[in-house]
């Protein structure tokens, strides 16, 4: 308990350290760019309007029994862009920051932290494309929008806990980077983004429903777009993946970290 | 009963360090795998520490010496909690300001405004504080009017003068400096050592490194001497260094390795 306080009150005063990474993340991303943060809202949007085409159009096959295919199509992708982005910018943070690592003492958990954060303010600004797609397409707001915060929070949580044994991996193993690559894209396909799971064979079905990423972004889909709120199960299941990820990132950060300045 | 002022400030209490030598590191699973095919995972290890116990009290100015890797900035990184000894124990009452070169928290594609602010949270400052220690900071660094230029366009002078300014804008109980003051012009050192001397009045214990004996008479009151991870000798500056000065490397300890 006592060690648990004592972190807290470490982490407490980092916040601002926190603070002003994020603020030199945005800084340095929008640097030198015509449109700056306004491309943090057209991204999403060029993309989901891309997908939107590819998969309604060229395909014609997938989109067509989903009610509202821009709105499903763009959700998913905030989401596991969200995730992606969170991930793999925390597995390579520790390392990066190594000259500094290796001179000055600051908790080191306040770099993968801090790319998720990161990624999470990325999202809520790509929130806009979102906002933008639903009132093109005329998407009544159902009240169950305010509940969208759950599914969010519960995914930052998770990716947070991945960040954190991915960049303990990869101070000491590289290709860890490589391999995580390559499995976010068979992710990307097993999580529902552009399909409805309901028009695959019971078999893919019950693989993509032990993906904790379709989990989330479900949720966020019946928050926003079907306006059915949150099931018991999606509740369960978004808190109960997050809670494990968090915990094993946890003792996997703790266990190697007084080892990281020796590999870096 | 022992009295604040008998009480050391930094207690290092039997500490040794244990490295692995990096030439059979393996930074990827093919080339670990490959290695444990070939008989195993090779460790060449060696102690950069062995057993070091010395006790600095308030208000010191103690220098470091010591030919090169004879373990004086691994040290260094011990007290300031950077590594975590492999033995042993140091105890640090107060807060650190480390000095361990220059400019380690500085993001080059930042101005230097922003790497004030930065730099500052780095070291664990309030927003607040910097702000009311701004003006302080570009004074003494003496850039104001490159303020806003990103620091990869600055010269190492300049940015070893912003770095000095950033972390001495508090009064800290500790003061760590790892040869910092052999970068700049004969003026600017002049301007730390005064800063320095301004501090320790304050009652800051100072660490420094450096290879200047002239310096280390100068300016520390005692010296610790150390020789291949071993510490030779400790004590009074007037003490130690005529001996160091005479020091001849055929004399030297060699560093320990594990059986």
């Amino acid at each position: 308990m006592q060690t648990i306080k004592n972190n807290l009150q470490a982490f407490w005063r980092y916040r601002y350290l926190l603070q002003n990474l994020i603020t030199r993340d945005f800084k340095l991303k929008y640097r030198r760019s015509a449109l700056g943060v306004a491309w943090s809202v057209l991204n999403p949007l060029l993309t989901c309007l891309v997908m939107v085409a590819v998969f309604g159009s060229l395909f014609n096959s997938r989109g067509n029994g989903i009610e509202n295919f821009a709105v499903f199509l763009i959700i998913g992708q905030l989401m596991f862009n969200f995730f992606r982005e969170g991930t793999s910018m925390a597995m390579e943070s520790v390392l990066k920051n190594a000259p500094l690592l290796r001179k000055i003492y600051i908790p080191k958990y306040i770099f993968p932290v801090e790319k998720v954060c990161f990624a999470l303010v990325n999202c809520l600004f790509s929130m806009l494309a979102l906002a933008i797609v639903m009132l093109v397409t005329w998407t009544p707001i159902a009240p169950t929008f305010l509940l969208s915060v759950y599914p969010l929070a519960m995914l930052a949580v998770f990716s947070l806990g991945v960040g954190l044994l991915l960049s303990s991996w990869y101070v000491f193993f590289r290709d860890v980077m490589h391999m995580w690559e390559v499995f976010c894209t068979l992710l990307a396909y097993g999580s529902a983004i552009f399909y409805d799971p309901s028009q695959m064979t019971g078999m893919v079905q019950t693989i993509i429903r032990i993906n904790p990423l379709y989990w989330y972004i479900t949720s966020l889909r019946s928050c926003l777009l079907w306006g059915d709120g949150l099931t018991p199960n999606m509740l369960l299941i978004d808190f109960l993946c997050a809670a494990i990820s968090l915990l094993v990132g946890l003792w996997a950060f703790r266990k190697n970290q007084d080892k990281f300045v020796l590999y870096m | 009963m022992a009295t604040q002022d008998t009480t050391p400030i930094i207690t290092v209490d039997h500490v040794s360090m244990r490295f692995n030598l990096a030439k059979e590191k393996q930074e990827s699973l093919k080339e670990y795998f490959v290695a444990l095919t070939h008989g195993g995972v090779r460790f060449d290890e060696f102690f950069a520490l062995s057993d070091v116990s010395f006790a600095i009290m308030p208000g010191d100015f103690y220098g470091l010496i010591g030919l090169n890797g004879s373990g004086k900035s691994t040290l260094l990184k011990i007290i300031s909690g950077v590594y975590k000894p492999s033995a042993g124990k140091v105890t640090v009452r107060g807060t650190i300001a480390p000095l361990i070169e220059l400019g380690a928290g500085f993001d080059m594609d930042l101005t230097a405004r922003e790497n004030i602010y930065l730099n500052g949270t780095v070291l664990g400052y309030t927003p607040k504080y910097i702000t009311s220690k701004f003006d302080e900071i570009v004074a003494f660094s003496e850039l104001e009017e490159f303020l806003d230029v990103p620091l990869k366009n600055y010269s190492s002078g300049m940015v070893a003068r912003l770095a000095f300014a950033v972390a001495t804008m508090t009064k800290p109980d500790i003061l760590i400096a790892d040869e910092i003051l052999s970068v700049g012009d004969f003026l600017f050192q002049q301007k730390c050592e005064a800063r320095m001397a301004e501090l320790m009045s304050g009652g800051t214990t100072v660490i420094l490194v450096s290879h200047s004996i002239e310096q280390i008479e100068r300016m520390c009151n005692k010296v610790a001497w150390l020789d291949h991870g071993h510490l030779r000798r400790n004590g009074l500056t007037a003490d130690i260094t005529p001996e160091y000065r005479h020091f001849d490397k055929t004399e030297s300890i060699p560093a320990d390795k594990p059986e």
